[in-house]
């Protein structure tokens, strides 16, 4: 696969020298380093080479090399150790998250020194809020959302009917989730639970599914300029009653909710309704052998969601002429057309309302609706959750969430104690 | 002259070793008596900061006590399972090599992947382990979600596979233990037990002290299933030095408390090899 792609660029590359008359070639390419975080070859890789091969046919002073690094994860530490080592790449597709962190060391510039004409303008400003707000801070912006997604609820349509509910109405208030989870929990003659009614993944980053909850609760846990955080707010003690109340009373199931197999499980019929992101859209899709329905998250004081995802950056060590390319690519790579087509094939949100105007999602939406719940629930969602020394604080959340969630602590005790080791982490950004 | 030429036969390798293990030991313990840098911020000396952090880190500790249980049980377990695997299939029976075969196969698996397959051994309801348990009436666990067993389950999964790689060790001596030996002791009637207690275990002696000696530094360098498996998880139950070690690092960012713990880490392993060479070393037999 890639060693096919990297033929084909040899080739390509080989042509369009034989091709070019002697005066252009003395004109000279940038090149652009790009890291993109995908593990394997596959459809996705094979994508964005084509996308990185189209621009240099439509810009050939400019050619763009993608880097595939692996995880989210992977990527961001390739990415900061080149950056500390004096050549990092270009630019990268980094979690939206990671904004203060890259801040932090000093490894990003912000896009707005780019902006020049009206036209950039626009496409700055075409994006959706909900996932500028974590592109955007102390009145710059360091990142443009190209990846990202939500949480949705998604939903076994023949559990609803078997359980006598209406499986064209997804629950809308916590509520109502928590009456539908106990008419869908089913056990079998010996007292065991062979389906839970609903289920929250909890392993590895249970902060940000726990964010939804938060948010629907009214509570915003970090403030804007990432120094400060509210764990122990009344209403985010709430909202973490209300899961571990979920699992207590035996419609969730118990402990910590491995986020891998929650899809499994749901195909599996082991639970009828579940909450996971947009990004498994496609994997549901394809895998469920019955009839799903998906949903925005119930509302408890309102509605809401956090977004997620990565966004591009464009790193400081770099040259200006490498910068002012890599701009151009990204401002090309998201333009409505485009940032459609991605979605089409990913299962990702379009980040801009332009791109759901455009034919083919219009298209693609009125023939598979579900795809569009997340651009529905998009005016109701922030920002994910971020703070100076990201990994460190959401850590600290994450290890108090588990704790109550197994029942090691009490949703009041695992906040507070969350809160004191945040507000120690955070002290030296205040 | 001749010791200028044995000196530059050892060039190369010396060369290698100064730039991969000895320069970077040096370079980390120095690194963790410097804050981290960051950005604007370039390094600045701050002598045993680090470490007294450490002693108040209750993370680290919890990581130090897992890891110490996760030896505990790793180590003599792996290798009991190993000697009982290799005495089994070093016997002529049907079917010999392909047992072998299976007991190795956990050891040439890369580990990423085989992790993904324990976590649907593990997985509640409908996973291998519940369907087992399932069929006996037994309740259903959430063994990777329950902070009691998530440890235990990550230990299962190390020991799995380690034994197969042991065993090959085992094995191998045990093949080339002189035959006249099993021979003599037939002849005076001694038992399988007897013939096991005081002539191969003593004769195996130079291979277990090898094994030890892997199976101490894996317990601490075995930590690729816990990133598939829990992430440490649930509220660090399973999280073991290594894996600490690596999000403080290149999670969080703090280097230089990275370096402090590596020094701490690599003390703790150079002791405990100090001791196994020193005091184990005497009662082993060598032919």
């Amino acid at each position: 696969m890639q060693r096919n792609s990297f033929n084909r660029l040899l080739a390509a590359t080989a042509i369009a020298a034989a091709a070019m008359p002697f005066g252009t070639q003395a004109q000279t390419q940038t090149e652009i380093s790009f890291f993109y975080p995908v593990a394997v070859g596959g459809a996705i890789a094979t994508y964005i080479d084509n996308l990185a091969a189209d621009f240099t046919k439509e810009n050939p002073t400019v050619k763009v090399k993608p880097i595939y690094a692996g995880s989210y994860q992977d990527t961001i530490v390739k990415a900061l150790t080149a950056h500390k080592a004096g050549a990092p790449p270009v630019t990268s597709v980094l979690l939206s998250t990671d904004m203060f962190t890259l801040i932090d060391e000093d490894a990003i510039i912000p896009i707005d020194s780019f902006v020049k004409t009206a036209d950039d303008k626009a496409w700055m400003n075409s994006f959706y809020k909900a996932f500028m707000l974590n592109s955007q801070t102390g009145g710059k912006t360091w990142g443009i959302p190209f990846q990202r997604s939500t949480i949705v609820l998604y939903y076994n349509k023949e559990s609803f009917k078997a359980a006598g509910l209406d499986p064209n109405k997804a629950p809308a208030t916590w509520a109502e989730m928590a009456d539908y989870a106990k008419k869908l929990t089913v056990k079998d003659s010996s007292g065991k639970v062979s389906q839970y009614g609903i289920q929250i993944p909890s392993s590895g980053f249970p902060y940000w599914l726990f964010q939804a909850l938060a948010i629907q609760n009214d509570v915003v846990m970090a403030n804007d300029t990432g120094n400060a955080v509210k764990f122990d707010d009344p209403k985010v003690i709430e909202a973490l009653q209300y899961w571990v109340d979920l699992s207590k009373s035996g419609v969730h199931p118990a402990g910590i909710v491995e986020w891998g197999t929650t899809p499994k499980d749901f195909f599996e019929k082991k639970v009828a309704m579940m909450w996971t992101t947009t990004g498994n859209l496609t994997n549901v899709r394809k895998n469920a052998k019955f009839d799903f329905g998906v949903a925005m998250l119930p509302a408890s004081k309102r509605k809401g969601s956090p977004t997620g995802g990565g966004n591009f950056y464009i790193f400081k060590k770099s040259t200006p002429a490498q910068q002012e390319a890599a701009f151009k690519f990204i401002k090309w790579v998201t333009q409505p057309e485009r940032a459609a087509r991605w979605s089409i094939e990913t299962g990702y949100v379009a980040t801009s309302n332009a791109a759901y105007e455009t034919e083919p999602l219009r298209k693609y939406g009125a023939e598979f609706p579900p795809a569009l719940v997340a651009r529905d629930q998009l005016p109701f969602a922030l920002s994910e959750f971020s703070t100076h020394e990201n990994q460190r604080v959401t850590k600290a959340l994450n290890d108090g969430l588990q704790a109550a969630l197994t029942g090691a602590k009490s949703p009041t005790a695992a906040m507070q104690d969350a809160q004191k080791e945040a507000d120690r982490i955070l002290r030296s950004y205040k | 002259m001749k010791a200028l030429h044995a000196y530059l036969l050892l060039l190369p390798a010396f060369v290698l070793l100064v730039a991969f293990t000895h320069y970077p030991a040096v370079a980390t313990l120095v690194e963790s008596l410097f804050s981290t840098p960051k950005g604007s911020r370039p390094a600045v000396w701050v002598g045993m900061e680090n470490y007294a952090l450490m002693v108040n880190d209750p993370v680290f500790w919890k990581a130090a006590t897992n890891n110490l249980w996760f030896a505990l049980a790793t180590i003599p377990l792996s290798i009991g399972l190993a000697l009982m695997m290799a005495l089994w299939v070093n016997e002529r029976m049907t079917g010999r090599g392909f047992l072998r075969m299976a007991y190795f196969t956990p050891t040439v698996l890369p580990m990423i992947a085989v992790a993904n397959i324990w976590l649907f051994f593990y997985t509640p309801s409908y996973g291998l382990l519940e369907q087992i348990t399932g069929f006996f009436g037994l309740p259903s666990h959430n063994w990777l979600g329950d902070p009691r067993t998530a440890l235990g389950a990550v230990t299962v999964v190390a020991i799995w596979k380690e034994a197969g790689f042991f065993m090959i060790f085992y094995l191998a001596a045990l093949q080339s233990l002189n035959p006249s030996l099993r021979e003599a002791a037939a002849i005076e009637g001694a038992s399988r037990w007897y013939f096991f207690r005081r002539v191969q275990w003593p004769l195996l002696m130079p291979t277990t002290l090898f094994v030890i000696v892997n199976a101490v530094i894996n317990a601490v360098r075995m930590v690729d299933h816990i990133i598939v498996l829990t992430r440490g998880g649930p509220d660090n139950a399973s999280t073991l030095l290594l894996y600490y070690l690596y999000e403080v690092g290149f999670k969080f960012w703090d280097t230089s408390y990275a370096a402090a713990l590596t020094v701490v880490l690599l003390a703790v392993l150079a002791s405990v090899a100090l001791i196994q060479f020193f005091v184990l070393d005497r009662k082993v037999h060598y032919k």
